[in-house]
C-alpha cells in the first residue's frame, strides 16, 4: 500500500484495518504522532489527510492510500517552523507536551480555513483536543499569535 | 548511628515522631555526602566538580535528576545551576543522569512531618532536618510533593557556584593571574586584560583541581535567570514534534506488547484461552504473567488488538466489589477504634458546640478520580546476563531498581534506569505495576529489549486512582463570626497503600487523610480537625496534591458555609481568621486582583476559597453565571506565596493549568467500582476540562514566603471550592459532593 507523506511516498505491507496512526508510528517511525485513547477522544493523533484535520487513530490505512498525510514533523522542523510552531514556542504553551502534536495539527487546519478566528471559532475547532496539563488559555492566545503572523507573510 | 539506621531500615519514618532520640546522630552522621558519581566515568580531560556537572572539551552536560512530567524541572533546575556557573540558556546540554544516591532528595520528606509547613519554630525545623538527613541516608531520589524546587533552589546554586570557582581556580593556574581578578561571564572565565577562557578549554586542567568548596551564593539582586523568563529547554522539541518520550523510544530488535491484568486490582488469573490471539498476524507469542497475560507482537496495535481477544476468567477483587459498599466503609469509619489522629485542637469545640443552640451541620463527598495522563503507561525492559536496562519515564528510580531486581534475580545496582521525558503523571509515575509487568515479560525473553504499552482502557483499569473521602462538619456562629468549627475526615491511607505495595510499613497517622484541612493557619477560637482512617477500600495513590483536593473541599466549602450562616463577608472573615502573614497577604491579594465588592447579582457569583498545601498558601476566586444552558465558568484571580518565582512565564502556565486540571476533575470526573472493576474506560467516560469550558484565569505570585515553594500541585485544592462557593452565590445552591455535574449542569 503507497501513502504520501510529510511529501515522501512510502510503501507499507499492512491490514487494510490498521489504524494510520500506527502505520505512521511502528511502520514508519514517524513518532510526533501521538496514540492517547484510541478512541478519537483525545486528538492527540491528528494528522492532515489532503489538506483535512482528522484523527488517525480511526483512519483505516486503507482510507489513507494514495492520499497525502501531514504529520506534525512535515508542517516545519526545529529550523523550518511553520507560524503555528513558532507560536506555540512563543506562547510557551507545552507543559508536558504531549498533545501538542493534535493541538498544533488542528490549529494549523483551523487557520488555512479561517485566517481570522475568535475564541469561539477556536473553541468550535478544537473542542476535541484534549489536553490534560490543562494549557487551553495558551492555546487560545497562540492561535491568535499566529493568525496575526500568517497574515503578515 | 545505629539506632537511626536500625530506624530507616524499618520503614520510612513519615507522619511518625518516632525519630525523638535519633535526631542529632543521625543528622550529623547523615552530612557526610555522598560521592559524585560522574567521577567514575571520566575519560582523559573531563571535570566533573559535583554529581550535577560535567565539563568536556566539546561541551558542557547539567544532570538534572528531578523527573519531566512537563512541570518544566529539567529547565528549572538547569537555570539554577546556570545562574551561579555564569552559563546562558542554550550553552549547555541537559540530562537526567544515572540513579544514584547522590540524588537524594530532602524535601520530599520535609513536610511530612507533625508540624504545620507555616511552623517554623526550632523545633519543627529539627524535626524537618531530621528527616532530610534520613533520606540522604537511604539515598532516596524522587520527585514528587512539589519538592524538586524547594530541594534544588540551594543545592544545585551551590553546584553551580562551586564549578564557576573552580574553573577560576584552574584557570588562575594556567595563566598565572589571582583568582581575585578573574571573573566569569557567559561560559567563560575573562582575565583582566578581557581575554576569555572558555569553561571547555579548561575542563583538562579543572580536573586536576580539588573542587573549591567555599562559595558564597549571589545575592538575588544580581540574579539574570531566577526570576526572568526563560525558554524551557524542551519547549522547541515540545512544539515540533520532536521531542522522544518513552512511548516512542526505538531500541535496536525490540519487540511490541500488551498486556491484560485483573481489572480487579490485585485479583487472580484463573485460566484463559488465547487461541484466536496467537494465530493473528505479527502475534508470536502468549505469556502469562503474575495476574494476567501478555502478548508480543511485532507492532503495538497487533499486540493490543491480540491481547483484547483473549478470554479471560478473572479472580474476584481483594477489597470491596461494589461502590456503595465503599461510601458505606467511609461513613463507618467515624469511630473512635479508627480515628487516625487529632490534628488541630484548639479551644474546646466540643463544649462550644454542645452549649449552641444553632449548630451549622454538613457532610461532603469526595470520590476516586484516576490520573489518567495522555501519555499510556509504558517501558521498555531488556533482561541482559549481568544487568538489565530500563527505559521509561519513573520518578522514583530506586523504587524501580528494587521492584525490577526482585523479577530479574539481579541487584538494585545491576538495574540499569534511563529515564525519559514524561506525558504528563499527575503521580501515575509513582507507581510500579507497569514496569512489574514489563520486566515480568523480559524476564522469560532474555536478551530482547520488550516494550510494554498500556492501551489507554488499561492504563484506566490499572490506575490507583485518588483516595475518597466523606467529611463532616458541625460549627456555630455568633456575633456576625465563626466561633467553633469541627471537621472529621475519613478516608483510606494512600501512604500505607501507596507504601505497602513496595513492601514498606508506614508508621503512624497519614498526613494525606487531613492535609488541605488540618494545615490551614486559620486562628478560628475553637478548631478541631480529626483524621479517621477507612479499611476495605480500592487501592489507592497519589493523585496532583494527594489529600489536599478532597480534604481542601470539605475543609474549605465548610468554612463558606459558616461564613455565610454569620452573615459575613466571604473574603473578610477568612482574612480576618488568618493568623498567618504570608497567607493573610495572598487572601488581600486575590481580593484586590478580582475587585471583591460583595455579591454581583445578576446569575452572578463569586466564590473564594483558601488552601494551603505543600507549604504554599493559595487562593482562589473564581467568577460564574448561571445561565439557562447551566454554569458557565467566567474567570479565575489566583495568588499564591512560593517564596521565590524561579520563572515566571512557567510559573503562571502551571497555576493556569493546574486550576484548569482542578476544575476539570471537580466537574465531571469519579472512578466507581463495579463487580471489583473500574467503571470508567476512557475519557469518553472521565473527561474532565476541554478547551469551551476554560475560564480566563489571572495569576500572580507573592514572594513573602521565607522558603523557596515548588508549584506543581498548590493551586489545584482550592479550585474546587471557589467554584462550588461560586455556584451557592450565584444560585443559592450548595454542592457538597465532586463531581458537581451529579447536581448541577454546565455549560
Amino acid at each position: 500500500m503507497k501513502l504520501i507523506v510529510d511529501g515522501i511516498e512510502r510503501e507499507v505491507d499492512v491490514e487494510p484495518g490498521m489504524p494510520l496512526l500506527w502505520v505512521l508510528r511502528d511502520e514508519l517511525g514517524i513518532t510526533g504522532v501521538k496514540y492517547g485513547c484510541g478512541v478519537a477522544q483525545c486528538g492527540a493523533c491528528t494528522v492532515h489527510l489532503n489538506g483535512e484535520a482528522v484523527r488517525s487513530c480511526q483512519t483505516p490505512a486503507a482510507d489513507a492510500e494514495g492520499a497525502e498525510v501531514l504529520t506534525i514533523n512535515g508542517l516545519g522542523t526545529p529550523d523550518a517552523l511553520h507560524a503555528v510552531q513558532e507560536a506555540w514556542i512563543d506562547h510557551q504553551v507545552a507543559q508536558c507536551g504531549y498533545c501538542q502534536s493534535g493541538q498544533i495539527m488542528q490549529a494549523a487546519a483551523l487557520l488555512a480555513e479561517n485566517p481570522d478566528p475568535t475564541d469561539a471559532d477556536i473553541d468550535d475547532a478544537m473542542w476535541g483536543n484534549l489536553c490534560r496539563c490543562g494549557t487551553y488559555p495558551r492555546i487560545r492566545a497562540a492561535i491568535h499569535t499566529a493568525a496575526a503572523k500568517l497574515k503578515e507573510a | 548511628m545505629s539506632r537511626l539506621r536500625t530506624i530507616t531500615r524499618r520503614g520510612f519514618l513519615i507522619g511518625s515522631a518516632a525519630i525523638a532520640g535519633g535526631v542529632a546522630f543521625g543528622v550529623y552522621s547523615a552530612r557526610t555526602p555522598h560521592p559524585n558519581p560522574l567521577l567514575e566515568g571520566l575519560a582523559e580531560g573531563e571535570a566533573s566538580f559535583n554529581p550535577w556537572v560535567l565539563v568536556r572539551a566539546d561541551g558542557i552536560t547539567l544532570i538534572t535528576p528531578h523527573a519531566d512530567k512537563g512541570q518544566g524541572v529539567t529547565s528549572a533546575q538547569a537555570v539554577l545551576i546556570a545562574e551561579e556557573m555564569d552559563l546562558e540558556m542554550g550553552q549547555f546540554e541537559v540530562s537526567f543522569g544515572a540513579p544514584d544516591p547522590a540524588y537524594y532528595n530532602t524535601a520530599l520528606t520535609s513536610e511530612a512531618v507533625p508540624f504545620m509547613p507555616t511552623n517554623e519554630s526550632w523545633g519543627a525545623e529539627t524535626v524537618r532536618d531530621a528527616l532530610g538527613g534520613v533520606a540522604k541516608l537511604l539515598g532516596m531520589q524522587g520527585t514528587g510533593g512539589s519538592s524538586a524546587m524547594p530541594d534544588s533552589f540551594d543545592k544545585l546554586r551551590r553546584a553551580g557556584a562551586i564549578a564557576r570557582e573552580t574553573l577560576k581556580l584552574a584557570a588562575a593556574r594556567e595563566t598565572g593571574v589571582a583568582v581575585e581578578d578573574l571573573r566569569t561571564e557567559s561560559g567563560a572565565v575573562v582575565l583582566p586584560d578581557g581575554t576569555r577562557l572558555d569553561y571547555t578549554a579548561l575542563a583538562s586542567a579543572a580536573a586536576g583541581v580539588d573542587p573549591v568548596q567555599d562559595v558564597t551564593l549571589r545575592d538575588p539582586a544580581e540574579w539574570r535567570l531566577i526570576g526572568k523568563p526563560t525558554q524551557r529547554v524542551d519547549i522547541v522539541a515540545k512544539s515540533t514534534g520532536t521531542m522522544t518520550y518513552g512511548i516512542d523510544l526505538k531500541v535496536e530488535g525490540v519487540v511490541h506488547a500488551a498486556v491484560r491484568t485483573n481489572p480487579r486490582q490485585g485479583g487472580a488469573l484463573l485460566s484463559y484461552d488465547d487461541s484466536a490471539a496467537r494465530a493473528m498476524r505479527g502475534v508470536s507469542d502468549v505469556l502469562e504473567i503474575p495476574g494476567g497475560i501478555a502478548v508480543i507482537a511485532d507492532n503495538t496495535w497487533r499486540a493490543i488488538r491480540a491481547a483484547e481477544t483473549v478470554e479471560v476468567d478473572w479472580g474476584p477483587a481483594p477489597y470491596l466489589a461494589e461502590q456503595d459498599d465503599h461510601w458505606t466503609a467511609l461513613a463507618d469509619a467515624f469511630n473512635d477504634d479508627q480515628l487516625d489522629k487529632t490534628w488541630r485542637d484548639e479551644g474546646d469545640t466540643s463544649a462550644t458546640i454542645s452549649a449552641a443552640t444553632d449548630v451549622v451541620q454538613a457532610e461532603y463527598r469526595s470520590p476516586y478520580v484516576a490520573h489518567a495522563p495522555l501519555e499510556p503507561l509504558n517501558a521498555i525492559v531488556r533482561v541482559n546476563a549481568d544487568s538489565t536496562d530500563v527505559w521509561t519515564g519513573h520518578q522514583m528510580p530506586q523504587f524501580l531498581q528494587r521492584q525490577v531486581a526482585a523479577i530479574t534475580g539481579q541487584t538494585p545496582d545491576q538495574i540499569r534506569f534511563h529515564n525519559q521525558f514524561i506525558g504528563g503523571s499527575f503521580g501515575h509515575r509513582l507507581e510500579l505495576e507497569y514496569l512489574k509487568h514489563a520486566a515480568a515479560i523480559a524476564v522469560q525473553m532474555p536478551g530482547i529489549p520488550v516494550k510494554l504499552t498500556y492501551s489507554r482502557e488499561e492504563d484506566f483499569a490499572h490506575d490507583y486512582p485518588r483516595h475518597p473521602a466523606i467529611g463532616r462538619g458541625r460549627g456555630v456562629v455568633a456575633n456576625g463570626r465563626v466561633e467553633a468549627m469541627e471537621v472529621d475526615i475519613a478516608a483510606p491511607s494512600v501512604m500505607a497503600s501507596q507504601m505497602g505495595r513496595i513492601g514498606m510499613n508506614i508508621p503512624g497517622p497519614d498526613s494525606q487523610i487531613t492535609s488541605g484541612a488540618w494545615n490551614n493557619p486559620y486562628n478560628i477560637p475553637n478548631l478541631r480537625v480529626r483524621g479517621f482512617r477507612a479499611e476495605g477500600l480500592a487501592p489507592v495513590s497519589s493523585w496532583r496534591a494527594v489529600g489536599a483536593p478532597g480534604a481542601g473541599f470539605i475543609f474549605d466549602s465548610f468554612l463558606d458555609e459558616l461564613i455565610h450562616a454569620a452573615g459575613a463577608d466571604p473574603l473578610e472573615e477568612r482574612i480576618r481568621l488568618m493568623g498567618h502573614e504570608a497567607s493573610r497577604r495572598v487572601l488581600e491579594t486575590v481580593g484586590e486582583m478580582a475587585s471583591w465588592a460583595g455579591p454581583l447579582g445578576n446569575g452572578k457569583g463569586r466564590g473564594v476559597a483558601f488552601v494551603e498545601s505543600f507549604g504554599v498558601p493559595f487562593a482562589q476566586i473564581i467568577e460564574v453565571t448561571a445561565t439557562d444552558r447551566g454554569i458557565r465558568i467566567d474567570d479565575v484571580w489566583a495568588a499564591c506565596d512560593v517564596g521565590t518565582v524561579v520563572d515566571p512565564v512557567n510559573f503562571e502556565g502551571l497555576v493556569q493549568g493546574g486550576i484548569v486540571f482542578g476544575l476539570g476533575h471537580a466537574i465531571n470526573c469519579e472512578i466507581t467500582y463495579a463487580d471489583g472493576m473500574a467503571q470508567q474506560q476512557n475519557y469518553y467516560d472521565h473527561e474532565a476540562m476541554r478547551i469551551w469550558q476554560a475560564p480566563r484565569i489571572h495569576v500572580r505570585g507573592l514572594e513573602n514566603g521565607s522558603k523557596v515553594r515548588g508549584i506543581g500541585e498548590p493551586m489545584v485544592p482550592p479550585a474546587a471550592p471557589a467554584l462550588a462557593n461560586a455556584i451557592f452565590a450565584a444560585t443559592g445552591q450548595r454542592i457538597r459532593e465532586m463531581p458537581f455535574n451529579k447536581h448541577i449542569d454546565f455549560v
